[in-house]
């Protein structure tokens, strides 16, 4: 079962502006039955180019046709210059909001949009973005649409390529692929992102006793405490707490919400912290 | 809003009998049946009868009955058993159509180094009986193949599979989820060494299942731990659960004839009614070898998530093959493997019944199901009369 929004429900079981528009100024269509899902966007355009009708017919599930609804909905009334700049993202927020995985919803309304500007000027509509190579040939997603949402829907997984796009979302053939493109756009971008070189036993060693000096110890004195490094075991810091923190009940909060959480961000994040017995 | 419930295939409604059977062990009888003492001790006598319950149905002896916790682990833990007692063979047959259960299993198989044949499925869904014999290897560990499918309802020739691979020698388990209560057999004349069997589809609760492991047949321990079910299947036993399934499986066994004459009947009310009524409609799945209770239908032009919400709002409870989530717009791996065309495939829908099903709730189904398919085309672009019109999937 979905969770869907009730604006989401309200559309699909009541869908405003469904339907043709006899003679339309521009019209748009994009999927098919073969894909699963497909709509025909429909709009008259006045003579100063605002739109004042908006129709829609579409196969699919119910997200899909509450996605061409609100979109109707949205494009009345809007000079072509701000219809323009409707995006995917506009037209779930609209919805107040759209599952993950039904995302590509929302991203077939926009691409109906631009073949429907397309058709107006009378350009030639390409289906998709057909620049650029390929990458998923179930769907006909080439990179250069990857990247766009990549970047324009601040994507970090794969998953969320194929809910965005589609690609990866058939044969999954293209799976490998679609993690190099993420990568290099990530890379490129985020790079504190990417994973650190894991760190051999001395440069950890040496990074513990640098943190617990500088970083811990002074915290822990302020307090009357102190704390003493006894052993390295792999990933396990093994420690002595001296001072105020020997006797103190909440000496165990202290090791893990403080000396253990300042370790693995400081150091490695794999690191666990244990009193000496 | 009265509840419609044609999702048997999904779950099914606990049988009133079965609920009373069960209660008490989790109140007065909550002893657990492995302790020295009477009050747990009590318990192990009515599990003794659930076991001999489920064996007396299946046709089969008590001690060849293990309880588990679901269909997947009987499944789960027959494919173990067979790969783990003969680490010499690696190759696997099994079907395209199989449940996850089943598919997921062989899937990890096969990156462990394991060969795999799946055998395909001709347009109604049926298997090649000559395909299954040819694939057939001196290193074939386990012949897997479902007794019925749970989408289209197709029923397999689980006597004929039997002899071709026991001739050969080979272990055979089957997925008879769907099956038991449905089809009539006797494992008792019938050769597999293997069978899954899961409670909820068959009016016990859900988190109870079995597995027959035939006398003889080689086993190792799937679930480790304690020593419950003679060491073959550990963990506390889930009593109430198995007691349920025991109650569930005598009953199924006093309705069989029920399901495969009047449930048969309503199913066909069902399926004719829509056909006649809805144009564009076909029927997935062979229309005979097929479970009584099942109908697996297309709607073409339409998508089958958008005429399950339409349908809930009349309380209307049915199942989907299209499954239209991320992005991956793939129609089941079923009806693909039968080549349902997409253009039908996208908007299938299975109607499963029980025994509780009455005609009334069957006529109130066909009075909506028409306005329900005629609206959602009405919102679609493609209409029957401009079939050419869509542009065909890059796909």
């Amino acid at each position: 079962m979905w969770e869907y929004t009730d604006k989401v429900r309200e559309l699909f079981l009541n869908p405003k502006n469904a339907g043709e528009i006899p003679n339309a100024d521009a019209v748009g269509e994009v999927g098919s039955l073969a894909c699963g899902d497909a709509l025909k966007l429909f709009l008259k355009i006045s003579e100063d180019g605002v739109i004042e009708d908006a129709k829609f017919q579409t196969f699919g599930c119910a997200s899909a046709i509450a996605s061409s609804s609100a979109l109707t909905e949205m494009l009345k009334g809007k000079t072509l210059e701000q219809a323009e700049k409707i995006t995917n993202k506009d037209i779930a927020a609209y919805l107040g909001g759209l599952p993950k995985e039904k995302m590509h919803c929302s991203v077939m309304g926009q691409e109906a949009l631009e073949a429907c500007l397309l058709d107006y000027r009378g350009e030639e509509a390409p289906e998709k973005i057909t620049e650029g190579e390929v990458v998923c040939h179930c769907f006909g997603v080439t990179d250069v649409a990857i990247r766009r949402a990549i970047e324009e829907n601040g994507i970090t997984s794969v998953e969320d390529i194929t809910n965005f796009t589609k690609a990866g979302g058939g044969c999954g053939e293209c799976v490998g692929k679609l993690e190099e493109i993420l990568f290099d756009v990530l890379g490129t971008k985020r790079e504190v992102k990417t994973e650190p070189k894991p760190m051999t036993n001395i440069q950890r060693m040496q990074k513990v006793m640098q943190v617990i000096d500088e970083v811990i110890r002074p915290s822990l004195k302020q307090d009357g405490g102190d704390i003493q490094l006894v052993d390295l075991d792999g990933m396990d810091v093994i420690v002595s707490l001296r001072g105020a923190c020997g006797s103190c009940p909440s000496a165990k909060l202290t090791l893990n919400g403080f000396v253990q959480k300042t370790l693995r961000e400081q150091v490695e994040p794999g690191i666990r912290v244990r009193e000496a017995s | 809003m009265k509840t419609l419930y044609f999702d048997n295939n999904a779950t099914t409604m606990v049988a009133p009998e079965v609920l009373e059977e069960m209660l008490p062990f989790f109140s007065e009888m909550y002893g657990n049946p492995s302790s020295m003492h009477l009050f747990g001790g009590q318990v192990g006598k009515h599990l003794t009868l659930a076991r001999q319950r489920v064996a007396q149905g299946l046709g089969c002896e008590p001690d060849e009955i293990i309880f588990t916790a679901c269909g997947t682990e009987s499944d789960n833990t027959a494919f173990y058993a067979a790969t783990m007692a003969q680490p010499m063979s690696k190759h696997i047959v099994t079907t395209k159509v199989e449940h996850p259960a089943v598919l997921n299993v062989v899937q990890r198989l096969e990156r462990h180094g394991y060969d795999v044949t799946t055998l395909g499925t001709d347009s109604q869904g049926r298997l090649d009986l000559d395909e299954l014999r040819d694939s057939l290897r001196e290193d074939t560990a386990l012949v897997s193949v479902m007794y019925a499918n749970n989408e289209t309802g197709v029923v397999y020739p689980l006597p004929e599979i039997a002899e071709i691979v026991k001739a050969r020698g080979i272990l055979l388990h089957t997925d008879a989820v769907q099956a038991v209560g449905k089809v009539p057999f006797r494992l008792s004349e019938l050769p597999l060494d293997f069978l899954a069997l899961s409670g909820h589809k068959l009016h016990a609760p859900k988190g109870v299942g079995a597995l027959f492991v035939r006398r003889g047949t080689p086993f190792r321990t799937f679930m480790l731990g304690g020593h419950q079910e003679h060491g073959r299947r550990a963990g506390t036993e889930n009593t109430a659960g198995i007691v349920a399934l025991g109650k569930a499986v005598e009953l199924a066994t006093a309705h069989i004839e029920d399901e495969n004459t009047r449930v048969r009947a309503l199913r066909d009310r069902l399926e004719q009614g829509l056909l006649a009524a809805i144009p564009d409609t076909r029927l997935n799945g062979h229309p005979d070898e097929r479970l009584p209770n099942t109908s697996n239908l297309s709607f073409k032009y339409v998508e089958g998530e958008a005429i399950l919400l339409m349908m809930d709002q009349h309380g209307i409870c049915a199942s989907s093959g299209s499954a239209c989530t991320s992005g991956s717009l793939e129609p089941s791996h079923v009806l693909r493997a039968m080549g349902v065309p997409f253009t039908f495939a996208h908007g299938s829908i299975r109607f499963s019944l029980s025994r509780y099903n009455t005609v009334e709730e069957v006529d109130m189904v066909l009075d909506v199901m028409p306005q329900i398919i005629a609206r959602l085309r009405e919102l679609s672009p493609f209409k029957k009369d401009q079939e050419n019109v869509p542009p065909a999937c890059t796909c």
